[in-house]
């Protein structure tokens, strides 16, 4: 005869007996799904982002003369032969020298002198991004050379001065400290 | 870039109350540039074709009597429907230098409801649309994992999914409007938001099938765009709401929209949505790209910038009657419009017919879901005489959408733009005795 922690029991086997017939019970220990396919580093090979301790940054060199060559070639089409940028329809390329202690002024200018914080971000964007008209195509070592040759035009770093994953870390842009948290919500809107 | 407002394009966004037809051959003409004059052979067959139908639409001919005579056969249009002819709202590109970077915003007057529809949606790109074919498309996760994966297509839609309506807002909605009143319409002001109903998988989940190692607190999204478009998100955001969405409105993604795959930040600025995402990477520190140092970074008056504000805070716009409408005369009119706050719900909404010196509850139309958009009503008896429309949103946090007047006494009004970023200040449309609907700082 049925008692009712019998009829329990029974509910608890066929419950368990119909998980496993449809496959739908996951086990105790284990909530993955198993989706997805290994990927080893040499899968990773082509993939990178560079933060500011240079990690991941290639072989390579390359200093402001090379990068000059390197940039009339196939920058100043858009960002013009001083860097002044160049804003004519089709083209809209940011200018990238100029504008040092403007920010705090009525007329602030962001280049990549007077504003970037980190020189590794400009290898990192080049070389993702750059040139608008064949993204991905310098060379590691022209990208290295035409990242010389922008500091060097912001007179962040000297002419002769090569750049390479050792160096680029070291760095300081001029505006390395002008950044700050948010600090919203505002709490003076809380007057 | 010099300061121009969508208005200048000679845009069709003003099919507002009884405004003129826009003039599409105008349109076509003034949104070409030094890459759109290159197609102008092509342009001119395009603008016949725009003249008779709409984008999104095809032309048919107007019976006298539609009850006399034979409709289209059933599934005519090849099986996929597109709106009526009559229809005539679009997007309108900003009149950026370049046309691949650059951006078009939602008619926000022209909609309906609360969801935007797909074809509708804003666009921001950095090195334009890509093509991309879902069967060659994986998302890789790797960095600060147990095990690094590939999941292919096919792998993410085999996984658990969650639907949600969330808004998106690029975070520089709004950008000419600090200093003066400049777009004319609504959808040059604010027409950087849209909703959508978004389909995908939580980041949770592919957290838990490559496993998190300690110490990590920042993820990477990288896009498969020339842009190869980057952001550092915070590992808490991932793990408490992101999403990697696939579906939009019930179908695929729009290619505008990042298919196959983009990055749902809900309440997160837009920018951070990465589209046509390919990667995530697991790190110990955010990798400070060019997104988020040169740009969308906001400069105070001092000369320091604030650095990842990605947070969208509660915000309000009335679409209805909104700028470059024209009332007809006095008599009952349903103000509308849309509120959103990227902290939660939005908890209510008033408005103002008298420039804020007095405020009434509006009806929320919609529900009120996280970080999503609801839409709004009050009804307004309009007497003719002179009138402010105001809207102010307050959020499940207590936050009240604040007035040009105080973000700029916090933020600065310096430069061309103040701080370019994060302007979600009370909007005000004036309404003359004439009935005009006019952009006005008030």
């Amino acid at each position: 005869m049925f008692t009712p922690n019998a009829a329990r029991l029974a509910l608890i086997l066929i419950a368990s007996l119909a998980g496993a017939a449809t496959g739908s019970a996951q086990t105790a220990g284990d909530t993955r799904l198993n989706l997805g396919a290994p990927l080893p580093a040499d899968q990773l090979a082509g993939y990178f982002a560079i933060p500011p301790d240079g990690r991941g940054l290639p072989q390579g060199s390359g200093d402001a003369k090379a990068g000059r060559v390197v940039f009339a070639e196939k920058c100043a089409v858009c960002h013009g032969d001083k860097l002044e940028g160049n804003p004519q329809p089709g083209f809209g390329g940011d200018k990238l020298v100029g504008g040092r202690g403007s920010l705090a002024t009525d007329k602030p200018v962001k280049t990549t002198e007077s504003y970037w914080p980190y020189a590794t971000t400009l290898f990192d964007y080049i070389k993702r991004a750059m040139p608008f008209n064949a993204p991905g195509s310098l060379t590691n070592d022209e990208v290295y050379a035409v990242v010389a040759f922008i500091l060097a035009e912001g007179h962040i770093i000297g002419p002769d001065d090569k750049i390479n994953a050792a160096e680029l870390p070291k760095v300081k842009m001029p505006n390395r400290d002008g950044f700050i948290p948010d600090p919203r919500p505002e709490l003076s809107l809380y007057k | 870039m010099r300061p121009v407002s969508a208005d200048d394009a000679g845009c069709p966004c003003r099919d507002g109350m009884f405004a003129p037809r826009a003039d599409r051959r105008r349109f076509l003409f003034a949104a070409g540039s030094a890459v759109g004059a290159a197609s102008a052979a092509l342009g001119a067959s395009v603008a016949v074709a725009a003249e008779k139908a709409p984008p999104g639409a095809q032309w048919f001919d107007v019976p006298d009597d539609p009850t006399k005579v034979q409709g289209r056969p059933v599934a005519a249009d090849g099986g996929y429907g597109g709106r009526s002819q009559f229809e005539t709202a679009v997007r309108v590109r900003f009149p950026t230098p370049n046309e691949n970077t650059s951006w078009s915003l939602t008619p926000l007057a022209a909609l309906v409801g609360v969801i935007t529809p797909s074809g509708l949606h804003f666009e921001r790109h950095h090195g334009g649309i890509p093509t991309i074919d879902p069967s060659r498309h994986s998302l890789l996760v790797h960095g600060m994992v147990g095990a690094a994966k590939r999941f292919s297509m096919d792998d993410i839609k085999r996984m658990p999914s969650v639907t949600r309506r969330h808004f998106i807002e690029c975070s520089g909605n709004g950008l000419t409007e600090w200093k003066k009143p400049t777009a004319k319409t609504v959808q040059g002001t604010h027409g950087l938001l849209s909703t959508s109903e978004w389909t995908g998988v939580l980041f949770s989940t592919f957290a838990r099938e490559v496993g998190l190692k300690d110490g990590a607190t920042w993820v990477l999204g990288e896009g498969s765009d020339a842009a190869v478009m980057t952001r550092s998100i915070p590992l808490e955001k991932m793990l408490t709401d992101g999403m990697i969405v696939y579906g939009q409105n019930g179908e695929a993604i729009r290619p505008e929209q990042g298919y196959p795959l983009r990055l749902l930040l809900p309440g997160y600025e837009g920018n951070t949505h990465i589209k046509w995402l390919r990667r995530l990477e697991v790190s110990d520190k955010p990798f400070m790209t060019r997104e988020e140092t040169s740009k969308y970074t906001d400069l105070m008056e001092d000369g320091r910038a604030r650095m990842f504000t990605l947070d969208m805070e509660a915000k309000s716009v009335i679409v209805f009657p909104s700028g470059d409408m024209k009332l007809p005369g006095p008599g009952f009119y349903n103000i509308s419009g849309f509120a959103w706050s990227g902290r939660g719900r939005v908890q209510s909404v008033d408005v103002s017919t008298d420039g804020g010196t007095s405020w009434f509850p509006a009806r929320l139309d919609t529900p009120a879901e996280p970080m999503c958009a609801v839409r709004f009503s009050f009804p307004w008896s309009w007497g003719g005489e002179g009138a402010i429309l105001q809207s102010r949103c307050m959020d499940e946090t207590g936050y009240i959408q604040p007035t040009r007047q105080q973000l700029l006494a916090i933020r600065g009004d310096h430069g061309p733009f103040a701080s370019v970023y994060h302007l979600n200040a009370i909007q005000s449309w004036a309404v003359a005795e004439d009935g005009s609907v006019a952009n006005v700082h008030a």
